[in-house]
C-alpha cells in the first residue's frame, strides 16, 4: 500500500537546488577552478600554521642577519677594515682596575650558566630578515594572520550588515527609516577617516583591527540584504510560511535568509579582499597588528628600510604571497558570483 | 530647482546630526579619558582634575554635548592638544599641500582611464581586452604600499629621476619637482580599478539599441563612440568621480606619509597616533559635510550632462 503511494512522489524529479546548480556552473569555469585550488592550498598552509605544524618557530633567529636566499648563495665575506689588530700580550691593569678582584668570581658564575651557540645558517630558502629570522616561515605566519584578519573582519561586517539589512527590509517603516539613517551616517564619512577615528579610540591589536574593519565595512552588505529582503518578504513562500504559523524570526532567518544567502556569500568574499588590503595598510601605519606578531603589513614596513640596503627578499616574499592569494581569491569570488547569480555576469 | 536644492539641504540635517552623535559617542564612551591623555605620564590627580574642569568634562553629559555642538556650529574647535595650533589654522595650512597632490591624481586618473576603458570595451573579448583584464587583476592584488616602496626606491633612489621626498613653499616647485613621482605612482595604482569600472559602463552602453541604430544609419565609429556612447556613459562615470572626490580632501595619507608632504591626511594620521581628539573630530565632521555637498553637486551635474534627468 505504502509502496503504491510513494512511487509517484519518488518519480517526480526533485528540482536541482541553487547550490548544486551553482557548483555545476562553477566547475565549468576553468579560471574559477584553478583559483579555488590555489585558495584551498593557501587555506591548508594557514591551517598547518595555525595548528603550529609549520612556521611555529618563526621568531627563532636561525640565519645570519639579512641572510640571502639560497639561490643567490652566501654573501661574500666583508673586508674587515684597515685598523690593525694590536699584537703582543695584554697590559696588566689589575692594580688600578677596581673590578679586578671580581673577575674570578664572575668567571666562575658564568661557567655555571649554560649558553648554547646556535649555528647560524649563511643562507635561508627565501633569505632572512635583519635579525636572521627565516623569511619563509615569517611569510607563512604573516599569511595566517593577514588572511585570518580579513576573513574574520568580513564575517563580522557581513553579520552586522545581514542582521540590520534583514530587519530594515523585512519590517520596513520605522525600522527601515532608522536603519537607513544609520546607513547614511556611516557612508557620509569617508571610509579611511572612519577607520582612523575608530582606531584612535579602540587602540591597537589584532582583535581591534577585526573590530574596526567589521564595524566600518558593513554598509554595502546591509544595502544589498535589505533590497533582497524587500523583494522576498511579499513572495508566496513567505506568505505560505506565515499562513502555517511560522514566527517572524523563523520567516526571516529560516525561510528568506537561505534564499538570499548566495548574494551574501558573494558580497562577503569581495569584502575579504578589501579587508586584507586594509589590514596591510593599517599594520604598516602601526595601527594594526602589534610588533610581536607578523603580518604582510608589518613585513612590508620592515622591507622599506631593507630595500635601501639591497635586501629585497622580504619585500618580494610578502608581495608574492599576497599577490597570489589576493588574485586567486578575487578571481574565485568573480567565478562564484557568475555561478551563483548569472544575472550579474560581466558586471563589476 | 531651488525647491529641490532646499529639500536636499534639509535632508542632510538628520544625517549630519547622526555623524555628530556618532563621533561624540565614539570618543566619549570608547575613547580614553582626554584629561589623562593631556596631562601626560607624570600628571598628578589634581592636575588631571584641573584639566577635566577646564575642558568641561566634569559637567553633565548634555552640557558636554552642548559645548561640542557649539564648537561645530561656530567652526571653533579650539586648539590641537598636541601642538596647541588652532584646528582651523591647521586645516587651512595643510589643505593646499593635499590638493596640490590629489587634484592632478584625480584628473589624470579619470582622463587616462576613460579612453583606455572605451578602447578595451570596443574590442571586447579580444586578446588585448583579456590581457588587460588579467593585468589589472594582478595589479589590483598588489598592495599600494609595494608600489610606493618600489617606486620610491627605483625612480627616486636608483635612477634619481625625482627627489625621493620633500616639499617647498612654492606651489610651482612642488608641482614640477616633488609632485610628479607620487602622482605617477598613485595614477599607476588608481588606473586599474577605474579602467575596469568604466569598461563595464561602456560595455553596458554598447549593448543598447541606439548604438545599433547609429551604426545602421552609417555613422562613423568615432562618432558612435565619442558622441553617443561616451555621453551616455557619463552618468555612472560622474557618480564614480563624485564618489572619489571627498577622498581628495583627506588626501591619500599613505602618499603624504611616504613623501613627507605636509598635508591633511598625514596630519589626521598624526592626530590618531597622538590621540589628538579635536583634530580627528573636526576632520570627521567636516569631511562628512563636504561629502554630502559633493553628492548634491554630482546630482546637479547629472542634469547638465543628461537633460532627460528630472531632479525631484
Amino acid at each position: 500500500m505504502s509502496a503504491v503511494l510513494t512511487t509517484p512522489l519518488a518519480a517526480a524529479p526533485r528540482s536541482e537546488g541553487v547550490w548544486r546548480t551553482a557548483w555545476r556552473r562553477f566547475r565549468g569555469d576553468r579560471v574559477g577552478m584553478v583559483s579555488l585550488a590555489i585558495v584551498a592550498a593557501f587555506l591548508v598552509l594557514i591551517l598547518l600554521s595555525a595548528t603550529r605544524l609549520v612556521a611555529s618557530s618563526w621568531q627563532r633567529e636561525v640565519g645570519v642577519p639579512n641572510a640571502p636566499p639560497t639561490l643567490l648563495g652566501p654573501r661574500p665575506p666583508e673586508d674587515l677594515g684597515t685598523i690593525e689588530v694590536p699584537k703582543g700580550p695584554n697590559v696588566d691593569l689589575s692594580d688600578v682596575d677596581p673590578l679586578a678582584p671580581k673577575y674570578k668570581e664572575w668567571a666562575e658564575r658564568a661557567a655555571k650558566m649554560k649558553t648554547e651557540e646556535i649555528p647560524r645558517a649563511q643562507t635561508l630558502p627565501l633569505g632572512g630578515d635583519r635579525l636572521g629570522r627565516d623569511v619563509l616561515a615569517k611569510t607563512i605566519k604573516g599569511t595566517e594572520i593577514s588572511v585570518f584578519v580579513g576573513v574574520l573582519a568580513s564575517l563580522l561586517a557581513t553579520g552586522i550588515g545581514t542582521l540590520l539589512g534583514a530587519f530594515a527590509g523585512f519590517f520596513g517603516r520605522k525600522a527601515d527609516d532608522f536603519l537607513e539613517w544609520l546607513y547614511n551616517v556611516f557612508t557620509a564619512v569617508p571610509d579611511i577617516l572612519l577607520i582612523f577615528a575608530f582606531a584612535a579610540v579602540f587602540g591597537r591589536g589584532i582583535g581591534t583591527v577585526v573590530l574596526i574593519l567589521g564595524l566600518t565595512g558593513w554598509a554595502g552588505v546591509y544595502r544589498q540584504v535589505r533590497a533582497e529582503f524587500i523583494k522576498h518578504r511579499g513572495r508566496e513562500y513567505v506568505r505560505a510560511a506565515e499562513a502555517i504559523g511560522a514566527s517572524t524570526g523563523s520567516r526571516m532567518f529560516r525561510h528568506i535568509l537561505p534564499n538570499v544567502s548566495h548574494v551574501i556569500l558573494v558580497r562577503m568574499s569581495l569584502l575579504v579582499v578589501g579587508f586584507i588590503k586594509a589590514e596591510v595598510i593599517l599594520s604598516y601605519l602601526g595601527l594594526g597588528v602589534p610588533v610581536d606578531q607578523v603580518s604582510w603589513g608589518t613585513m612590508l614596513a620592515e622591507a622599506q628600510a631593507e630595500l635601501i640596503l639591497g635586501y629585497w627578499w622580504q619585500l618580494a616574499a610578502a608581495t608574492l604571497f599576497m599577490a597570489v592569494f589576493v588574485t586567486a581569491f578575487s578571481l574565485m569570488a568573480d567565478a562564484w558570483r557568475d555561478a551563483l547569480d548569472p544575472r550579474l555576469r560581466g558586471a563589476e | 530647482m531651488s525647491a529641490y536644492l532646499l529639500r536636499r539641504l534639509w535632508q542632510m540635517v538628520p544625517t549630519l546630526i547622526g555623524v555628530v552623535l556618532l563621533v561624540w559617542l565614539l570618543f566619549k564612551y570608547f575613547g580614553a579619558d582626554p584629561a589623562v591623555i593631556l596631562g601626560g605620564l607624570n600628571a598628578t590627580q589634581e592636575q588631571v582634575a584641573a584639566i577635566r574642569q577646564q575642558l568641561g568634562l566634569d559637567q553633565a553629559w548634555y552640557v558636554q554635548l552642548g559645548i561640542y555642538l557649539k564648537q561645530i556650529v561656530t567652526f571653533d574647535w579650539g586648539r590641537s592638544w598636541a601642538t596647541n595650533e588652532a584646528v582651523s589654522n591647521l586645516f587651512a595650512t595643510r589643505l593646499p599641500a593635499t590638493l596640490t597632490v590629489m587634484v592632478p591624481i584625480l584628473i589624470l586618473d579619470t582622463l587616462l582611464s576613460i579612453p583606455v576603458a572605451l578602447g578595451v570595451a570596443y574590442v571586447r573579448g579580444s586578446l588585448t581586452d583579456r590581457t588587460l583584464m588579467i593585468v589589472t587583476t594582478v595589479a589590483l592584488s598588489i598592495s599600494f604600499l609595494v608600489y610606493i616602496i618600489v617606486g620610491q626606491y627605483l625612480f627616486g633612489f636608483q635612477l634619481g629621476w625625482f627627489p625621493v621626498q620633500g616639499w617647498s613653499d612654492s606651489t610651482w616647485t612642488n608641482l614640477t619637482t616633488f609632485v610628479p613621482l607620487p602622482v605617477m605612482l598613485a595614477v599607476l595604482v588608481g588606473i586599474s580599478p577605474q579602467t575596469r569600472l568604466y569598461r563595464s559602463f561602456f560595455l553596458d552602453e554598447l549593448g543598447h539599441d541606439y548604438v545599433r541604430t547609429a551604426r545602421a544609419k552609417g555613422m562613423k565609429e568615432d562618432t558612435v563612440l565619442f558622441k553617443h556612447v561616451l555621453r551616455n556613459a557619463m552618468i555612472p562615470i560622474l557618480t564614480n568621480v563624485g564618489y572619489n572626490l571627498p577622498g581628495i580632501f583627506v588626501g591619500s595619507f599613505l602618499i603624504e606619509v611616504f613623501f613627507s608632504i605636509p598635508g591633511l591626511g598625514r596630519e589626521v594620521l598624526l592626530a590618531v597616533n597622538r590621540s589628538d581628539y579635536p583634530v580627528i573630530q573636526a576632520a570627521t565632521v567636516y569631511l562628512a559635510m563636504l561629502t554630502m555637498l559633493i553628492n548634491l553637486a554630482t546630482d546637479l551635474l547629472y542634469k547638465v550632462v543628461d537633460p532627460r534627468v528630472v531632479l525631484k
